[in-house]
Order: C-alpha cells, then sequence, then structure tokens
C-alpha cells in the first residue's frame, strides 16, 4: 500500500506491506532510528511517539494506519538547536543512564504534560505507568519531568510540535516515492 | 600562584552522553545497516528436551526472501564448536558443551534449532514458520532438588549426573577460623533456614543484536555486549579464527546488569554464516526471545545455620548452596555462586565459617551473572538469618547486627573468608541511616498498630551489607581458576591542539565512563572537562581491557586512567624542565601548569604538548611524545558498605505490600560525580525491590517459560516503586590512589533482604519467619492466614496470575 506519513516536518510517501509496524517503517524504511523497539508486547513503551500530537506506542499502530498522518519522534523536538524542556530536564536530572528507554519515556512525558501542565509525583508516576525503564529506579525521571513543567511556557504541549506548512518540506529521503 | 582551579572530582556534572541519549542521535547495533545485509532468524525449540529426529528445511529455503537455511551440522560438522566456560570452579568441573545451533539433542526450551538468512528480518521471520523439526521428548529435569535425587533423569546423559561440579571453602582447612561442626554442636542458639532464590531475567532494555562484517581481511563485528574485548578473544578462540583478523565494536549498549556478560551461540553462528555467505549479516532479538535464550540470574536454594551464644555473639555459620546452572555452564557459570562464598560472612566476625556449593544442570535457559552475582545471594542469607537468630534471642536486629560486626578501629581486617577489608565504618553508616529513618520513632508506631490489632501492620526490615567490588586482583582470579586476569587499561593520547583522547579497556552500558572518566583527567592533567575525549568499546581504538562487570570499571579502569596520566605528566616534566632551561626537581605541576619553583615562570601541558608534536627542542634522548599508557593490577577489592532500613505496610487481608519509607546511607568511597552515584544507587535499589516483591522467571512442570514476556515477568513500573532517599558517608579506600570503592551493585545487592525481613517484621507476629520470594499479595496473605512459606501452589505462576498467557492455552495453571 502506498501511504504519506509526515515525520518530524518531513513527508515521506512510500510503499508498505499492510503488516507493517509504524516504528518498523520508522526505523527501516525511512532510518529515523531514534525510536527504538524494546518489547513485543506493548509493555515497555519504548517505541512511544506521537501521532497527530497524541503519544502512542508506535509498535501498537500499523504503518498504514498513519497515512496522512502528522508523526513526532524523539528526533524531531529540538529546534534550531535547542532542547525541548523536557529534553533537558532529562539532562539536568540525570533521568537517563542507558538511554535505551529514553526516547519513548520524553514523548510520553510531554504528553502527560499537555495533559497537566503541573503534576505532582503520582501524577507523573501514573502518565510514565505504561514505560518502563531499568536503569533509573525513575526517582530522577519522576524528578524531570516536574522540573521541565516548570520551564514550559503554557500550553505548550504537543500542539506545540505541529508543522506550519511553510516549514514542512515536502520530498523525503529514503523513501521509496 | 593563582588559586586552583575547583577540582572535577566530586562535581555532580551532567553527562556527556546525553546529549545524543536525548536527542534519539543513537547508534543501537540494530541501527546498524551496511551495503547488502542481510538478516538472521533463529527458530528455538519449544520443548525443553528432547531428541531431534529430523530437521526438514526444503520448504523454508523455497519462501520469498530467504538466501539460506542452516542446521547445528550445517554450520560445524564436526560438532567441535562449544560456547566458551572461562571459570572452571573445580578441575573435574563437568563442562557440556554447548553448540551454536543444537545438535542432537535439545536441552532447554528456547535453545536454537536452526538460523534463516533473509532479505529482510521479517521474511526471515516468517520462514521459521515452514521448518519442520521431529522431536523425540526426553524427561525434563527441572529443580535443584529434584535434579540431584537419586535417580533422577539426567539433563546430559553422556555425563552420567547432573551435578557439574561441588566446591568448598572450610575455615578449619583454610586456616582462618574453626570447625563450624564443632561450633554449632557447642553453641547455645542455633538456626537453621532453607532459603531460595528465584530465578531472574537480567532485563536489560536494548534487546541483544549482532552485526558482523566479513567482507575486509579483519572482520568486524558489532555486538550489544557489556564485554568487547573478551568476545574478540574468545570468538576468535571459539571459532579458530586469527585474532588479529577480528575487530569488536561495542556501540551504544543499552544496559546489561550482566546480562550481556556474555559470548553467545548467536554471536557466533552469525560469524559462521556471515563467513559462508560473504555478505554482512544481522540479527536483533524479540523480547520474547530474550527472555528464553538470554542468560538468567540467581536461582538457588541456601540451606543455612548460624549459631551463637545466649548473648547474641554469633559462633558459627554454615552454607551449603544447590545453584541451579539451567543446561549449560555460561561464560562465567558456577563462578556465579562460588562469588558469594567470600561474602556470606559480611561483615561480621564469625570464628568458623563452612561454605558448600553444588552447581547443578536443570532442562532451562542457563544462568549466569545477574547485578550482583553471587553477592546478593549472599547478602541476602546472611542479612535475613541475621534477623531471625535475633528474633530467637529476642533481641534488636540493630543490636545483635552492632555486637558482631567489624568495628571502624579494627580496620584493616581479615575474615574468615580470608578477604582483608581496608577500611569501613559501620557504625557511622548505621547511625545516620537510623536517624534519617526515624528508627524509634517507627517500631513505637509498630508496637502500637500490633497493640491495635491493625488490619495494616508495620515492619521494619534492616540490611547492613558490604561487597566486594573491582573485580578483580589477578592472582586471586587465579586462584579460584578463573581463565583470565583482573587487570584494566588505559591510555592517554596527548593531541598537538591540547586536546587528549582518553582510551579506556572498560566499556560503558549506561554507566556513564565518558563523564566520569572525563572528569579524573581533567583533574589530574589540568585539563578542561569539555577539552577531553574518551574513547571506548571499539578493539581498533581500545586495543587491550577486560571490560564492563561487578562494579570494576572506576576501582580498575579508573585507576588505569590515573596511571596512564601519571606517566604523561613524568614525560612532560622533562620537556617542561627542558623548554625552560631549569631541573626537573625545581618544577612542580598544578592545575596543568609546569611552574619552576619560586619563580612565576610556568608552561602549560598543551604547549608542552605542541612542543613534542613539533620536536624541534627536545631533550637528548627523548622521544617525541606525551601519550602513555597503563595497565592497573589492583591488589585488593575494595569494600562499599552500607546500612539499608525499609519500613512496609502489609495489609494483613489482602497479602498486599506498600514500601513506606526505604532509606539507605552508602559507603562507597571517594566520588567521582554525586549525580551519577546517586543514578547508580537508585537504579539498584530498584532491581533488588523487585527481586523481592515482583519478579520471577518460572517453569511449569513440562520446562517451558511461563513469565516468558514483560506482561507476565513484572519489570516494575513507576507506580511500583517509591522515591528512596539516599545518603552517603565518605570512608576513602586504601586500596587505590582515588580512594574509590564502586557503586554499580550495591543497591540491588543490599536491598532485597532489607525489603523481605520488613514484609517479615510485619507479620512476625501471626507467627510467619520467612515467605519466599517474590513476595506476591498471595503468598504474603497465605503466610499470614495458613502459614504457608513455600512458593509453591497458588501465588505461583507467572506474574502472579496477572499476564497474557491464557491457561486454557497451555500456559500457567
Amino acid at each position: 500500500m502506498r501511504i504519506t506519513v509526515t515525520v518530524d516536518g518531513t513527508g515521506y510517501t512510500d510503499e508498505v506491506e499492510p503488516r507493517t509496524l509504524l516504528v518498523h517503517h520508522l526505523r527501516e524504511k525511512l532510518g529515523k532510528t531514534g525510536t527504538v523497539v524494546g518489547c513485543d508486547t506493548s509493555n515497555c513503551g519504548a517505541c512511544t511517539v506521537h501521532l497527530n500530537g497524541q503519544s502512542v506506542k508506535s509498535c501498537s499502530v500499523l504503518a498504514v494506519q498513519a497515512d496522512g498522518c502528522e508523526v513526532t519522534t524523539v528526533e524531531g523536538l529540538a529546534r534550531d538547536g535547542q532542547l525541548h524542556p523536557v529534553q533537558q530536564a532529562f539532562r539536568d536530572n540525570h533521568a537517563l543512564q542507558c538511554g535505551f528507554c529514553t526516547p519513548g519515556m520524553i514523548m510520553q512525558s510531554i504528553d502527560l504534560l499537555a495533559d497537566n501542565p503541573d503534576p505532582d509525583e503520582e501524577a507523573v508516576r501514573e502518565g510514565l505507568e505504561g514505560n518502563l525503564c531499568r536503569c533509573t529506579g525513575y526517582q530522577n525521571i519522576v524528578r524531570a519531568v516536574r522540573d521541565a513543567a516548570g520551564h514550559m511556557r503554557p500550553g505548550a504541549g504537543p500542539e506545540a510540535e505541529q508543522v506550519s506548512d511553510a516549514e514542512r518540506t515536502t520530498t523525503g529521503v529514503g523513501g521509496d516515492a | 600562584m593563582t588559586a586552583m582551579a575547583e577540582p572535577e572530582v566530586g562535581r555532580a556534572r551532567v553527562r556527556k552522553e546525553d546529549e545524543r541519549l536525548i536527542t534519539g542521535r543513537t547508534r543501537w547495533t540494530d541501527n546498524i545497516a551496511l551495503p547488502g545485509l542481510v538478516h538472521m532468524a533463529f527458530l528455538r525449540s519449544p520443548t525443553a528436551h528432547a531428541r531431534i529426529t529430523a530437521i526438514d528445511t526444503s520448504a523454508a529455503k523455497e519462501m520469498p526472501g530467504v538466501i539460506a537455511v542452516y542446521t547445528g551440522d550445517d554450520l560445524d560438522p564436526g560438532g567441535e564448536v562449544g560456547m566458551p566456560n572461562a571459570w572452571p570452579i573445580t578441575p573435574d568441573q563437568k563442562t557440556p558443551r554447548r553448540p551454536m545451533l543444537a545438535q542432537g539433542t535439545v536441552n532447554f526450551a528456547g535453545e536454537a534449532v536452526a538460523v534463516v538468512i533473509a532479505r529482510s528480518a521479517a521474511e526471515a521471520e516468517d520462514a521459521l514458520a515452514e521448518i519442520d523439526v521431529d522431536y523425540d521428548d526426553l524427561p525434563v529435569v527441572l529443580g535443584v532438588d529434584d535434579a540431584v535425587a537419586d535417580g533422577a533423569p539426567l539433563v546430559h546423559e553422556d555425563m552420567g549426573t547432573n551435578t557439574s561440579a561441588e566446591w568448598i571453602f572450610d575455615s578449619a582447612e583454610a586456616g582462618s577460623g574453626g570447625d563450624v561442626q564443632q561450633a554449632i554442636s557447642s553453641s547455645e542458639v542455633v538456626v537453621t533456614r532453607r532459603f531460595r532464590q528465584q530465578r531472574l531475567v537480567p532485563a536489560f532494555m536494548e534487546p541483544r543484536s549482532v552485526v558482523v562484517d566479513p567482507t575486509a581481511p579483519q572482520l568486524t563485528m558489532w555486538s550489544a555486549t557489556q564485554v568487547p574485548h573478551i568476545l574478540k578473544t574468545m570468538v576468535a578462540m571459539t571459532l579458530g579464527l586469527p585474532e588479529h583478523q577480528v575487530r569488536v565494536i561495542a556501540p551504544d549498549v543499552g544496559g546489561g546488569f550482566g546480562g550481556k556478560l556474555a559470548v553467545t551461540p548467536e554471536e557466533c553462528a552469525a560469524v559462521v554464516v556471515a563467513q559462508k555467505l560473504g555478505k554482512p549479516v544481522k540479527w536483533t532479538e524479540s523480547r520474547s526471545e530474550t527472555m528464553v535464550s538470554a542468560h538468567h540470574g540467581r536461582d538457588q536454594m541456601q540451606d543455612i545455620t548460624i549459631s551463637a551464644s545466649r548473648d547474641g555473639t554469633i559462633t558459627g555459620l554454615k552454607v551449603d548452596l544447590l545453584a541451579d546452572m539451567g543446561a549449560y555452564l555460561g561464560i562465567v557459570g558456577g563462578g556465579v555462586p562460588v562469588l558469594g562464598a567470600f561474602m556470606f560472612n559480611a561483615i561480621y566476625k564469625i570464628p568458623a565459617y563452612r561454605f558448600s556449593c553444588t552447581t547443578v544442570f536443570t532442562n532451562t535457559t542457563l544462568t549466569d551473572a545477574y547485578r550482583g552475582a553471587g553477592r546478593p545471594e549472599a547478602t541476602f542469607a546472611i542479612e535475613r538469618i541475621m534477623d531471625e537468630l535475633a528474633a530467637e534471642l529476642g533481641m534488636d536486629p540493630m543490636e545483635l547486627r552492632e555486637k558482631n560486626w567489624i568495628k571502624h578501629d579494627e580496620f584493616p581486617y581479615t575474615t574468615v573468608s580470608t578477604l582483608t577489608y581496608d577500611s569501613g565504618n559501620y557504625e557511622a553508616a548505621t547511625a545516620k541511616a537510623m536517624q534519617l529513618f526515624d528508627y524509634d520513632g517507627l517500631r513505637r508506631e509498630q508496637r502500637e498498630r500490633r497493640e491495635r490489632g491493625d488490619r495494616v501492620q508495620l515492619g521494619i526490615g534492616i540490611s547492613t551489607f558490604t561487597e566486594m567490588c573491582g573485580l578483580a586482583p589477578s592472582r586471586v582470579l587465579g586462584s579460584l581458576d578463573y581463565g583470565a586476569g583482573g587487570w584494566e587499561h588505559a591510555a592517554i593520547r596527548m593531541l598537538p591542539t591540547g586536546k587528549v583522547e582518553v582510551v579506556t579497556g572498560a566499556s560503558p552500558h549506561g554507566q556513564g565512563h565518558e563523564t566520569a572518566w572525563s572528569q579524573i583527567v581533567a583533574d589530574q592533567l589540568g585539563v578542561g572537562f569539555d577539552d577531553i575525549e574518551i574513547l571506548h568499546g571499539d578493539t581498533q581504538s581500545s586495543h587491550k581491557g577486560l571490560d564492563t562487570y561487578g562494579s570494576r570499571s572506576l576501582t580498575v579502569g579508573g585507576i588505569a586512567v590515573v596511571k596512564a596520566a601519571e606517566k604523561v605528566i613524568a614525560k612532560a616534566r622533562k620537556v617542561a624542565a627542558h623548554l625552560m632551561e631549569a631541573s626537573e626537581d625545581d618544577l612542580e605541576f598544578a592545575d596543568g601548569k609546569f611552574t619552576v619553583r619560586g619563580t612565576d615562570t610556568s608552561t602549560a601541558i598543551q604547549d608542552v604538548a605542541l612542543a613534542v608534536f613539533a620536536a624541534h627542542d627536545l631533550p637528548e634522548g627523548v622521544e617525541p611524545t606525551l601519550d602513555s599508557e597503563a595497565v592497573f593490577d589492583p591488589e585488593n577489592f575494595s569494600f562499599p558498605h552500607g546500612t539499608h532500613l525499609c519500613a512496609t505496610e502489609v495489609d494483613t487481608e489482602t497479602g498486599r505490600v506498600r514500601l513506606r519509607s526505604y532509606v539507605c546511607v552508602d559507603d562507597i568511597g571517594k566520588v567521582i560525580n554525586p549525580l551519577i552515584v546517586e543514578g547508580q544507587m537508585h537504579g539498584g535499589l530498584a532491581q533488588g525491590v523487585a527481586q523481592a516483591l515482583f519478579e520471577e522467571a518460572v517453569y511449569d512442570e513440562f520446562g517451558t517459560l511461563t513469565s516468558g514476556t514483560f506482561a507476565d515477568y513484572l519489570v516494575p513500573s513507576t507506580m511500583d516503586l517509591p522515591s528512596f532517599t539516599t545518603d552517603r558517608t565518605e570512608t576513602a579506600a586504601t586500596s587505590n590512589p582515588l580512594g574509590v570503592k564502586g557503586v554499580g551493585e550495591a543497591g540491588t545487592i543490599a536491598s532485597t533482604p532489607a525489603v523481605v525481613n520488613a514484609v517479615v517484621d510485619a507479620v512476625r507476629h501471626h507467627g510467619v519467619d520467612d515467605i519466599e520470594m517474590p513476595l506476591s499479595p498471595m503468598r504474603v496473605w497465605r503466610a499470614v492466614h495458613k502459614g504457608d512459606a513455600a512458593a509453591g501452589g497458588p501465588g505461583a505462576e507467572a506474574g502472579g496470575g496477572l499476564g497474557s498467557i491464557d491457561s486454557a492455552h497451555g500456559g500457567a495453571q
């Protein structure tokens, strides 16, 4: 099937097998290897991306379901060399060690802050329950998310990632189109 | 003289590693794509023990995209290749050959039987279903007690036994203490317990992956491994390759925890397949494959006897272990329980000690190193039985510990298991922990709740632990029949522009070596933190090393870096003296500058580096380089210690355990980076708590792993863990120039008994004196209401019954 997906501001048109998962499309076809696969039962959340501004586990979405959609990955967060406040907070608070769960953690954290701009510890823990980390014990991740909340301007959530038409490029590299 | 710059060591630097990890510019092995790359998928045995009577690969070979299908006999016609076991613990240890792909029999469910190579990973996976294997079932051996019973069926029939080896330490024979049997028979109080160390899965987040490129004379292997240097040498030895034509790269590696301390059948098969096809090949496992085929950890039955006099003075300790190796021995294998032999006596002055360990084969996934490797098992047993002894004596458990531990003025202290602890201060760490925890206040609340008959009871658990870090003095490893040394290598390259490249043989996979090593070198050489690049994990640039495990990176590898820096300075001193026309003896080096004593004449080390690069004007006989390398072999282990205190609330009507507070005060010596140390503590604690409360690799009676996914194997989530209160005391190690001890395993080693002690303490008045791990609500409830401590029966199933496996389809019953 032929699909067009906008990923981190770039449009890609490709032929995909109907069974292809979005995460495999991102990694193998588009070279967006910042998003990773940690399990095969949708438990770990390492593959979390935003689909039209909402967080999804990209192992649980077929690539064809993303046809016509806007996908934001961890690679698309920094703007003009400026880290997203959640990225910065993860660094400042030592919220990562091996870093494998980090792309998913960051994307899920942004989503939870969009719903609740000032979460307490319990709310952060509830919001990240579907993302597993084996290194940190979560304590610094929770701290980072609350720290980021303090640095994010009101209303800065996934909507802020929506790329305006002017910014969007139309031909992707690595696509079959 | 200008003021000294603020030292880098001790600063809470944010990590150099993070920028690429938080922006997705990572280099995981699975990210690698090469021209002409083909993909491998392994067919794995669904049965735990069977004879393979036929394998038909013809249909699979006809599948779209398939390039080749191989069986064990195709890859190794002579049946000669076996994965290495580097630690034969006794001269007569039985070590079965572990082939790349099963040949003749399969010995655990998950063992690889055939491999498909196809143009895409999906096509390779598709073709697996078309391979037809005929299995003739053999009796399945499960559980160490059954495996060593008379007449038990055998995992490896040709060996004639399920016992691999028996390893014994006896303090009377070693001359380090008395005869334990005599101590026990003449003591006023004797407590005996059987503890079960359940089987765990390391559960690193990045699944294993390997890429092999055979297209140059020097073959290149990328692998998600902790041990690129060991892997290079072992792959060469195992497959008979010339070692100089093998390059191994560990790029970004997503966690290991011991689980990636391995030389795997998949890595070796990838080399053989790549060479057969002349093409680069890749294999990346699914999580379901990790769970059944990557090695597991723990899995011991521990029979412990402790004896004491009525006043609480310990008189003897006897330990008998049965350790489940699974179907084969891994690279460290039987050495894991043997490491524990030195830690059962812990921080206590024990006059008589005997340890025996029998390593046993079963039809399960093999076990090997997992965070702590032998030491968590030992610490659990001693700290649990200290609480049981205290209960028997009617003493406060902390008072009992204090009565028996080594006092701060008794160091250095040689223990009954013959290690010499160089330093420590158990009193100081304990005093700080007790205060942060409010021990007395919580004991008061506990009494009140008991008197009121509260449904929710409070328990307090203690773990005063030590561990041996920094594997290892080579001569000690030699005395234990380990197949290699324990040194580490470092090199420093002074570049003409004054920048510095540091090469380390340690191989980080989340620990933050790039940051910590930069801090160390910045202080040693007086160069900027950002002017230092750390090179690691590629045997071409970092040609020599013994890698990262056993909390060794800093205490061995970090010290090698210091030694290399000292050599750089020694070389630079000669040149600086020549440049400033001064005597070497008149130079002092501080803050990156050589200064002629008593003058303001100085030259920076960067200027010396440039002068050496130009080499126009060097003293007679001086080689034009400052580059230096060092190999450091420690004289002793380091011995971090700490006091961990846990308060749990146990709902006696539901069996649910809530961690109310967790305080730990650890003494890991001097700290390079407190931010990284705190992170290591948190993560270590999480894994130790997980063993106590959540995790278990569960097999059904057919040898099928029923906790084979993250839905069933309960890696804790954010909602399962509390915030920990961590603090430190600082007693410098005397065994190395930085005074450092190691922190990677401390939290995991200490926390498991603290949590279990707390739960047992909460319900001891119900007659409970043990509950087997993990302490699921069902098990706690049964202990309180039925008096069952054992892990069998309801509640033993995978994931406490919460998992995805449907019992109607052969899953957990």
